[in-house]
């Protein structure tokens, strides 16, 4: 990895170069390929992630997604956009910047530890759900992977969205666990059926955090894999009729998992109306969270044994 | 702006040249002539440390024009797909960065534009990315060192025409090995669209002690210069052009 280009500290200030709004980095939060990203705090006292980097062209298209996904149809899709400018140091460097919002979370593998495994099946919705908002907008996410999720108030944000693609176009970014041409199951073009498979691995991933490689014969070892999971059982069919092929869309895979979180409840329609109008995310919180208290304290729970 | 066709040689080693004129010095003249020269340097998994001599992996590269990673064997697929989008970005960046220069004065560069604009203009750069036309020439360093690696070239090189033929653009590939006693290169594989079908490619193969980069990247900048003769004729193009658009 290369050496990072610039020196900021907690307190350092950082001035943008064409529209002047002052930020000062409070902490590192974390860093990727691409930059590092810092807690920052604005004048008026606002919190915000500042994202800084050396490759402006990679920088900036990161910043088009995120003006485009910030909010599609009232819903959050990526961290809402802010700023975007250049900072130019001490030695007169320019060095592109961007300011979105800061997302306060963890890591969906701390999320997930310790919990029953019907939030497995939870997270996979909550996923599939924004997947189908970003779909209908004739994108798809691409390099969908836990490193670019953070949960925040028991709900999975994106944090990433530098490899959201057009629809039809090539995958330009993928991390080989998660890639279907990877594991020998379809093209690396951007299709809803490519983040589909994604969010199996997902699942995967959450029953095997150390994540494993595709070995001589793919099919066979993630079959495996499948099979001996004690914790994937609920969603074994369900995640074979992915990798079949037999979803779609985001929406028809969701269908798919609630029937199985909601198998034996007769009468609850509570998923069904909430798929239908939109209410925003506190509903749908609030749906998920009775929902699991329901599965949690019920006759139901012999179905997870 | 219509998308043309870029030309890249993808070089594939774990050692440095010790035979024949100095490789630097032809990849430089491969990009003069608008042929981006890539390098990977792939190391054994159960190395230790960085071996000598592979210095000379990113001076090949940045005297081609083009992108150099050094990686093991294990990630080397993801690796080989990621240099050749990123040196393609390159290419049309630094085409469009001389388009800027002549429309709005000197040293008007992507960087210095504002950021509205720079919006702007990577869009159009992906645009571009995902629509032109490609040829690879894949030059597989195959001495000794390398015999234990070459499934996992093979694997790699198929894994790349999967990436890049999801793209609308075309995409052209051809395979070389060296060193060969007779004609410094081998062709293992003739320009196809696809990488698909290279069962055994690598199978015979001779092996001598030493590593001649230089004349080999030079036969296959040769290769290039020859491979659209018939593609001449109908673009009526001149081979050594510079990639325009
Ligand atoms: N909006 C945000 N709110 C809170 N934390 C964030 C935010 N964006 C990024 N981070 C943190 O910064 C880290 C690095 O960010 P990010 O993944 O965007 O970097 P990157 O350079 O794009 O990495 P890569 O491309 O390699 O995945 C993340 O893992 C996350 O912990």
């Amino acid at each position: 990895m290369k050496k990072r280009a610039f020196n900021l500290t907690p307190g350092s200030q950082v001035i943008g170069k064409w529209n002047g709004h002052k930020y000062m980095i409070i902490k590192e939060l974390g860093f990727g390929a691409c930059g590092t990203v810092f807690l920052c705090r604005t004048l008026q006292g606002d919190t915000y992630a500042l994202k800084m980097g050396e490759d402006s062209s990679r920088m900036m298209l990161e910043v088009n997604m995120l003006k485009k996904f910030g909010k599609v149809q009232g819903v959050k899709l990526g961290p809402s956009f802010v700023d975007v400018d250049d900072w130019v140091d001490q030695k007169g460097g320019a060095h592109p910047f961007y300011v979105m919002e800061y997302i306060d979370g963890i890591s969906l593998s701390s999320f997930i530890k310790g919990k029953t495994n019907e939030w497995i099946g939870i997270c996979a919705i909550q996923l599939l759900t924004d997947l189908e908002k970003l779909h209908e907008c004739g994108y798809v996410f691409g390099d969908l992977k836990t490193d670019n999720l953070l949960v925040s108030s028991s709900r999975i944000r994106w944090i990433d969205v530098g490899g959201v693609t057009a629809s039809g176009r090539a995958i330009k970014e993928y991390t080989e666990f998660y890639d279907r041409g990877y594991w020998g199951m379809g093209m690396r073009r951007s299709e809803p059926t490519y983040d589909l498979f994604a969010v199996t691995m997902i699942m995967m991933e959450m029953a095997y955090p150390a994540k494993f490689e595709k070995g001589s014969s793919p099919l066979k070892t993630l079959e495996s894999k499948l099979a001996s999971s004690s914790q994937l059982k609920p969603y074994r069919q369900f995640i074979q009729s992915c990798w079949k092929g037999r979803y779609k869309s985001a929406q028809a895979m969701k269908a798919g998992l609630t029937d199985i979180l909601l198998k034996r409840q007769e009468g609850s329609s509570r998923l069904q109306k909430r798929r239908d109008g939109r209410r925003g995310e506190e509903m749908e919180l609030a749906a998920l969270s009775i929902f699991a208290a329901a599965v949690f304290g019920s006759a139901v729970v012999s179905f997870w044994l | 702006m219509k998308p043309g066709r870029l030309k890249q040689i993808l070089l594939l080693t774990d050692g440095c040249s010790n035979h024949g004129e100095d490789p630097i010095a032809v990849a430089a003249l491969a990009r003069n002539q608008g042929v981006t020269v890539n390098v990977i340097g792939v190391l054994d998994d159960r190395q230790n440390g960085r071996p000598q001599g592979l210095e000379e992996v990113e001076s090949i590269a940045e005297a081609g024009g083009g992108v150099s990673q050094i990686v093991y064997q294990k990630s080397l697929s993801q690796t080989v797909q990621m240099v050749t989008r990123q040196a393609m970005n390159q290419t049309i960046q630094g085409f469009v960065n001389k388009e800027l220069t002549e429309i709005l004065g000197k040293d008007q560069t992507i960087e210095e534009l504002p950021p509205e604009q720079r919006g702007e203009v990577v869009e159009v750069v992906e645009e571009l990315g995902e629509s032109c036309d490609l040829d690879v020439l894949v030059l597989v360093d195959t001495s000794a060192s390398m015999h234990h690696k070459l499934p996992t070239v093979k694997e790699a090189l198929f894994d790349l025409s999967l990436s890049l033929n999801a793209r609308s653009g075309s995409n052209q590939f051809s395979v070389y090995a060296f060193p060969d006693p007779k004609k410094t290169i081998k062709k293992m594989v003739d320009w196809t669209p696809e990488l698909g079908e290279i069962h055994g490619i690598f199978s015979k193969l001779n092996s001598g002690g030493y590593t001649p980069t230089g004349p080999a990247l030079k036969e296959a900048l040769y290769t290039f210069a020859g491979k659209p003769l018939f593609e001449r004729l109908r673009d009526g193009e001149d081979p050594y052009e510079e990639t325009g658009f």
